[in-house]
């Protein structure tokens, strides 16, 4: 199916659900109430440690919780600084948000509960059924892939041992470049010898056959591909 | 560079109805170069916010890039503020105020921020009528970039370096009046008499709300030859009408003579008056003000004044027909129908 059959018609998905136990969660927010009970608001301090500071929204309170968003480099409390030192505690707060942010976006999806195969796949959004589908008829050959599908950048510590715990990983994505391989790469100090980019780039949606033309050159010599 | 200010003020300055002084209303220090014309209007914005006895929470200002944008460091620091990408305050000023319809949206734009780069977003902001005050600190040049010449800047007007600008300029009133704009003035950043009025009545107008204010670059557009000078819009300066701003709980002050100028009711009961309003000159009427701001034109003249307002509009909430609470104090309970709700949906597309 190439992009504008995708873009032409209508496709169907399962009805959505929602489940009445979820609650909206509106992030780290500070009420009126809560401003009266601190000396000082500030919009850029880490004050439990977790990198993500709390935030005020305009009209809260009349004497506390304002702030300026800018552009320029600012201290914990959104006032202007030159001060580097300031500028560098910032940054830093920064990556502590980012080491956070690991543990709470989506996990991915992993396709066994204990690895079957020293080889994996990794892949995500549109090259997923393509995938699967290259998983099933390979299956059907005895060649059997562990697989994970991601869900979210940054990568959390499933997607790490995933790698880790695999000789070679197949990352499959549609782009020239194997960007997210280069993610893998640096954010998770991965061998780069041990990622495989699995590519298509030609306009046309990625397939079964040309996943399994570009993974199946990378197979020899062929060895045991499953764990007794 | 670090810099100190006295926090000293004399204890009889007088206040507001709300019992603020002035400073309750200023920022920081401006770093802009002294002299600038910018630093005139945030004075004004300051007064016109302090005489209209706004608390400043309930007020959100929001820039784009440049000197002028800048600005809302050095004004009112006890209110929320939001210094955006380049060009694009409009977009974040529609989102701030589709999520809080309650508060006073005072957005702070440049001539490049406005005419060159966030061209798109200004004639989509004056279409939709957002309810905002929209100020273009416009000094004809990228001051922050060492003087360059805007898409404002006339044509034959030299910059420091002598250059004659050789395109032509973007007026942006007749922009703004030739887009819709529902109250469109235009004012001069030495002029603090005429431009204190027009920010409060274009804060009480219930739509968009342009103030083009011509403000000199002392640093790289002050120079002989340039038509953005001190010295060039004080001597082509003319006004269409004073203006003065009547608040409803005030009687109408006495100094005006009855009968020599116009109040223009506002949505609230507030007044906006016009003095001294030329015979030709009508402030409801849109091809005039286009008419009357081509022939200053012609004749080299900057216009200034209230050009055109049209004081019954209905702003971008009521034509979408948003709810009458803002959208951010919204809970759960009244945004989530639940799954009871969802599934009748889904059987209903079956």
């Amino acid at each position: 199916m190439s992009d504008l059959d995708l873009g032409m018609n209508d496709h169907l998905s399962d009805p959505f659900e929602w489940d009445d136990k979820r609650k909206y969660i509106r992030g780290k927010v500070l009420s009126a109430e809560q401003l009266e009970e601190i000396p000082r608001f500030g919009r850029y301090l880490d004050v439990d440690g977790d990198g993500i500071t709390y935030r005020t929204i305009p009209g809260t309170h009349p004497t506390k919780g304002s702030f300026f968003t800018r552009g320029s480099s600012r201290d914990e409390y959104a006032a202007y600084t030159e001060d580097g030192t300031v500028y560098a505690r910032n940054m830093a707060r920064l990556l502590k948000k980012w080491d956070t942010a690991k543990d709470t976006v989506p996990a991915p999806y992993l396709y066994q509960q204990k690895n079957k195969s020293p080889y994996g796949l990794i892949f995500f959004g549109t090259s997923t059924y393509s995938a699967e589908e290259a998983m099933d008829i390979m299956a059907g050959q005895n060649i059997v892939f562990d697989a994970l599908r991601l869900k979210a950048f940054p990568f959390n510590k499933t997607v790490e041992d995933f790698v880790d715990t695999h000789e070679r990983v197949f990352v499959i994505e549609q782009n020239r470049d194997g960007q997210v391989r280069s993610l893998l790469i640096n954010e998770l100090n991965a061998n780069p010898q041990k990622l495989i980019a699995v590519l298509n780039y030609d306009g046309m949606p990625i397939t079964a056959d040309i996943i399994m033309a570009q993974i199946t050159k990378n197979l020899s010599p062929v060895k045991n591909l499953m764990y007794q | 560079m670090t810099y100190i200010r006295s926090k000293f003020r004399h204890p009889a300055l007088p206040k507001n109805e709300l019992g603020y002084t002035t400073q309750e209303y200023e920022g920081a220090i401006s770093t802009l170069c002294a002299g600038c014309g910018h630093d005139s209007i945030s004075g004004s914005i300051i007064q016109a916010c302090y005489e209209m006895s706004i608390e400043p929470h309930r007020i959100a200002k929001l820039s784009g890039i440049g000197c002028s944008s800048k600005t809302p460091t050095y004004f009112l620091g006890n209110s929320h503020g939001f210094n955006s990408v380049h060009g694009r305050m409009p977009s974040v000023a529609t989102g701030a105020n589709m999520a809080n319809r309650d508060l006073v949206y005072m957005g702070v734009s440049g001539d490049g921020d406005t005419a060159s780069i966030g061209m798109g977003q200004f004639v989509h902001v004056i279409r939709r009528n957002l309810n905002m005050v929209y100020i273009v600190m416009n000094n004809g040049c990228y001051g922050l970039t060492k003087g360059q010449d805007s898409a404002t800047a006339d044509e034959g007007s030299k910059s420091k370096k002598g250059t004659p600008n050789p395109f032509q300029p973007i007026d942006l009133a007749g922009l703004a009046l030739e887009l819709g704009a529902t109250f469109v003035a235009q004012s001069f950043s030495g002029d603090k008499e005429q431009l204190i009025p027009l920010i409060k009545e274009a804060i009480e107008h219930p739509g968009f709300a342009f103030i083009n204010v011509i403000s000199p670059c002392v640093t790289f557009n002050n120079n002989p030859g340039s038509t953005k000078s001190y010295d060039y819009v004080r001597e082509h300066i003319e006004a269409t009408a004073t203006t003065d701003f009547v608040p409803e709980k005030k009687e109408i002050i006495t100094h005006y003579e009855k009968g020599t100028g116009t109040d223009i009711e506002m949505h609230d009961g507030t007044y906006i008056r016009l003095e001294k309003l030329a015979a030709t000159r009508d402030p409801f009427d849109r091809l005039g003000a286009i008419i009357a701001l081509q022939n200053s034109r012609n004749r080299n003249e900057i216009l200034t004044g209230l050009l055109y307002v049209e004081p019954k509009t209905s702003d971008l909430h009521e034509t979408i027909q948003t709810s009458e609470r803002p959208l951010n104090s919204l809970g759960q309970e009244e945004l989530c129908p639940g799954a009871g709700e969802l599934a009748g949906i889904n059987q209903g597309m079956r």
